[in-house]
C-alpha cells in the first residue's frame, strides 16, 4: 500500500529511466517524489528535498560520496539504513542485480519502504530488458550492414558472386564457431589494417 | 582437478594488477579456478556486492574490510582480508594554480613531503588571512589509505583538516576535471588518476604515499568471511594464483605487457603508457616532469601482499584519530582480526614462499632494506618509515592513539 506521506528522492543520471521511476512511484499513490540528474549542487538538493528513502543506481559513481555526505550530514535527517531489512537477503540480491540501490532515514520501519524498492527494482528490470532489446535490434541492424561490406570486399578480392561471398563467410564462421557478424567484423578489420580499400 | 567458480569485484585502478593478471595469465586456472573479475563503479558497489555474495573476493581499499566488521558503514557482510594487494601506489596531486603558490613557499618538484606540507600551510594561512575560502582536498572514501595518508601528511605539517583545509570525497574519474576547473584544489588518488591529471594538464604532483609512509599498505583483498570458511581449498587455491601473479607483476621484465593488459577498456582503460611510468617509478608530476619515485608501487618485494595486522591497526588508530569510531578493546580485537595472516601462511607456507617470522610488525621501524628471519625463503623487508620519523608499535597502540589526539588537540587549541 502506498505511503502518500514520504518523500522520495531518486537520483539517477538516466532520465528516461528515473522518468519511468517517478511515473510508478506517481501511480502507486506517491506525490513527493524529486527527481536528480545531475550531481550538480546535490547536497542542497537532497537538503531540499528532506528525502525519507533515496533511490540511487548503482552505476552512479558517486555512491561513495553520498554515503560520506549521509554519515557527515546534519541536516539531512539521517539515511543510513541501506536495504530494506538486513534479513530479507533475497530482495536485497534482487535489488543488486538490478542494478539499483536504496537508502532509507534511519528509524522508517521497513513495510512502509518495501513497496517502493521492489518497484523500484521491477521497474529497473523492466528498463534493462527494454535497453537490451534496443541494443539487440541495434547490433542486428549493425550485424546486417558489416556482413554487406564483408561480403563486397570478398566479392572483389576473390572475383566471386554474392551468394558465394556469403556461403564463405558462413562456413568459416561455422567452423570457428562464431558469428557470421564476428567474421565480417575480422575480415574488415584486417583489409583495413592492411590497408585494403573497400 | 576441481574447479572453483570465483567471481572478483575489482575497480579500474593500477593495483587491480594482481587480481587481474591471474586472471588474464593463467594463474588462476593452472591452479583449477575459473576465475571472472566483475569491474566496478564504487566502492560501495564492492562493498554491496560482496553483501549479496554476487561477488566472493574483491579489489578493496585496505580500511575498508575494517570499517564495514567494525560497523560504520551500512549493510555489510563480515569480511576478511587473506592477502594484501600490493603497496603504495598514491599520490597527491594539486592544481597548477596551487602549486606555483606552494613552488614560491618552497615547495619542491623532488615531491619531499615535509617541504611540500610547510608550503601548503603557509598558502592556506595566507588564503585564511586574507579571507579566501579554504582550500578543498579530495580523496576517494572516508575509509581509505588515501583520506588517512593525506590526512597524516597535512597534520604531520600542522594543517588541521576542516579547519585548515576542507577533505572531501569524490570518485577519482572526476578529479583531474574538478582540479582543472578550479571546484577542486588538489587530491589523494590511486593510479592511473594523478598521471591523468598531469597529462590533462590540470595538476601538478606534489608528493607521494611512497614518501609519506615507504611501503605502506593500500589495496588488500576482501574476502565474504563466510565464504572463506566454507570454502578453504578454494581460498588457497586463489591465494597461490595471487601470489603467482604478483611475483609475475613484480617482475621488471613484464611491466610493458602488464601495462597493455592493464590498459585495455575491460580493465583500467588509460594508454598503457600511463600505467607503465607509475610501475616503473618513473612518475610523471608536471609537463615535462618526471620524477624518480622509489618504491612508488610494490606488487611484490617487501613482503608486499602479506597481510600485516599491524597495518590493520594503523587504519584503525586513524579511524579513531578522525573521530570516525571511538578506541575500545572490542573495536581494536576486530580491526586486528580483520586482517588474517594465518590464512596467507596457510596457502602460501607450503609452497616455501618467503613468510615473516611475526603478524605485526613496528611501523616506521626499517630505515633501509632488511634481510629478516623468518619460514620458506629468505625475506627482505622495509624501508618502512613515517615521513616524520614516527613509528606506530601496534603493541602500544593506546599510546599511539594517546600522542595523536594530544598533538592534534594542542593545533587545534
Amino acid at each position: 500500500m502506498a505511503d502518500p506521506s514520504l518523500s522520495i528522492l531518486v537520483i539517477d543520471e538516466n532520465r528516461a529511466r528515473a522518468a519511468i521511476i517517478e511515473a510508478g512511484l506517481r501511480e502507486a499513490g506517491h506525490d513527493r517524489v524529486t527527481l536528480i540528474h545531475s550531481m550538480a549542487g546535490i547536497a542542497r538538493r537532497i537538503q531540499e528535498a528532506a528525502p525519507d528513502v533515496i533511490v540511487i543506481d548503482l552505476e552512479n559513481p558517486n555512491r561513495d560520496m553520498l554515503e560520506d555526505m549521509f554519515q557527515l550530514s546534519r541536516a539531512v535527517r539521517r539515511p543510513v539504513a541501506m536495504f530494506v531489512d538486513r534479513s530479507d537477503s533475497t530482495s536485497i540480491a534482487a535489488a543488486v542485480e538490478a542494478g539499483v540501490s536504496a537508502y532509507v532515514v534511519d528509524g522508517l520501519r521497513q513495510e512502509r519502504v518495501k513497496p517502493i524498492l521492489d518497484m523500484a527494482v521491477s521497474r529497473f528490470n523492466a528498463f534493462a530488458r527494454l535497453a537490451r532489446e534496443l541494443q539487440d535490434a541495434r547490433d542486428e541492424l549493425e550485424g546486417h550492414k558489416v556482413v554487406d561490406r564483408a561480403k563486397r570486399l570478398l566479392m572483389k578480392q576473390k572475383r566471386i558472386g554474392e551468394e558465394e561471398a556469403y556461403a564463405l563467410l558462413r562456413r568459416t564462421a561455422m567452423n570457428r564457431n562464431r558469428r557470421i557478424a564476428d567474421i565480417a567484423q575480422s575480415l574488415l578489420t584486417a583489409a583495413d589494417l592492411l590497408g585494403d580499400d573497400l | 582437478m576441481t574447479t572453483h567458480r570465483i567471481t572478483a569485484g575489482f575497480m579500474p585502478l593500477l593495483d587491480s594488477a594482481i587480481l587481474v593478471a591471474a586472471r588474464a595469465k593463467g594463474f588462476a586456472e593452472a591452479e583449477g579456478i575459473d576465475l571472472s573479475l566483475l569491474r566496478e563503479t564504487s566502492w560501495a558497489n564492492i562493498r554491496d556486492r560482496i553483501a549479496v555474495g554476487h561477488v566472493q573476493v574483491a579489489h578493496i581499499l585496505g580500511p575498508m574490510p575494517i570499517a564495514c566488521n567494525l560497523g560504520l558503514t551500512a549493510f555489510a557482510a563480515p569480511m576478511v582480508v587473506p592477502m594484501a594487494l600490493g603497496l603504495g601506489g598514491n599520490a597527491v596531486t594539486v592544481s597548477n594554480a596551487l602549486w606555483t603558490l606552494m613552488e614560491a613557499a618552497g615547495a619542491r618538484p623532488d615531491l619531499a613531503p615535509a617541504a611540500a606540507g610547510r608550503a601548503l600551510r603557509e598558502v592556506a594561512a595566507r588564503r585564511a588571512r586574507d579571507g579566501w575560502a579554504r582550500l578543498r582536498f579530495a580523496v576517494v572514501h572516508r575509509h581509505s589509505g588515501h583520506n588517512y595518508e593525506l590526512r597524516y601528511w597535512l597534520a604531520a605539517c600542522g594543517l588541521v583538516p576542516g579547519r585548515d583545509i576542507d577533505i572531501v570525497i569524490l570518485p577519482p574519474p572526476l578529479m583531474p576535471d574538478a582540479l582543472a576547473s578550479g571546484a577542486l584544489d588538489g587530491f589523494c588518488a590511486g593510479e592511473p588518476w594523478n598521471t591523468a591529471a598531469v597529462m590533462h594538464g590540470s595538476g601538478r604532483v606534489a608528493t607521494v604515499k611512497a614518501a609519506i609512509w615507504r611501503n605502506s599498505p593500500e589495496k588488500v583483498l576482501g574476502a565474504d568471511a563466510a565464504w572463506a570458511e566454507a570454502h578453504p581449498d578454494a581460498l588457497d587455491a586463489l591465494l597461490r594464483a595471487l601470489h603467482r601473479a604478483s611475483l609475475w607483476c613484480g617482475t621488471p621484465a613484464n611491466r610493458e605487457e602488464l601495462a597493455t593488459l592493464l590498459a585495455d577498456p575491460a580493465h583500467v582503460g588509460c594508454p598503457a603508457d600511463w600505467l607503465l611510468s607509475a610501475l616503473s617509478g618513473e612518475l610523471r608530476t608536471g609537463p615535462g616532469v618526471t620524477a624518480r619515485v622509489p618504491d612508488f608501487i610494490v606488487p611484490q618485494a617487501s613482503a608486499a601482499t602479506f597481510p600485516w595486522k599491524s597495518h590493520a591497526l594503523w587504519f584503525y588508530s586513524q579511524m579513531v584519530r578522525w573521530g570516525q569510531i571511538a578506541h575500545d578493546p572490542a573495536a581494536t580485537a576486530i580491526a586486528r582480526d580483520t586482517y588474517r595472516p594465518d590464512l596467507y601462511r596457510r596457502a602460501l607456507g607450503p609452497l616455501g614462499v618467503g613468510l615473516p617470522a611475526a603478524n605485526a610488525k613496528v611501523e616506521g621501524a626499517l630505515t633501509r632494506p632488511t634481510p629478516v628471519g623468518g619460514a620458506g625463503a629468505g625475506l627482505t623487508l622495509g624501508p618502512d618509515g613515517f615521513f616524520d620519523g614516527t613509528r606506530f608499535d601496534p603493541d602500544s597502540l593506546d599510546a599511539y592513539i594517546a600522542a595523536q589526539a594530544l598533538s592534534d588537540s594542542a593545533q587545534t587549541a
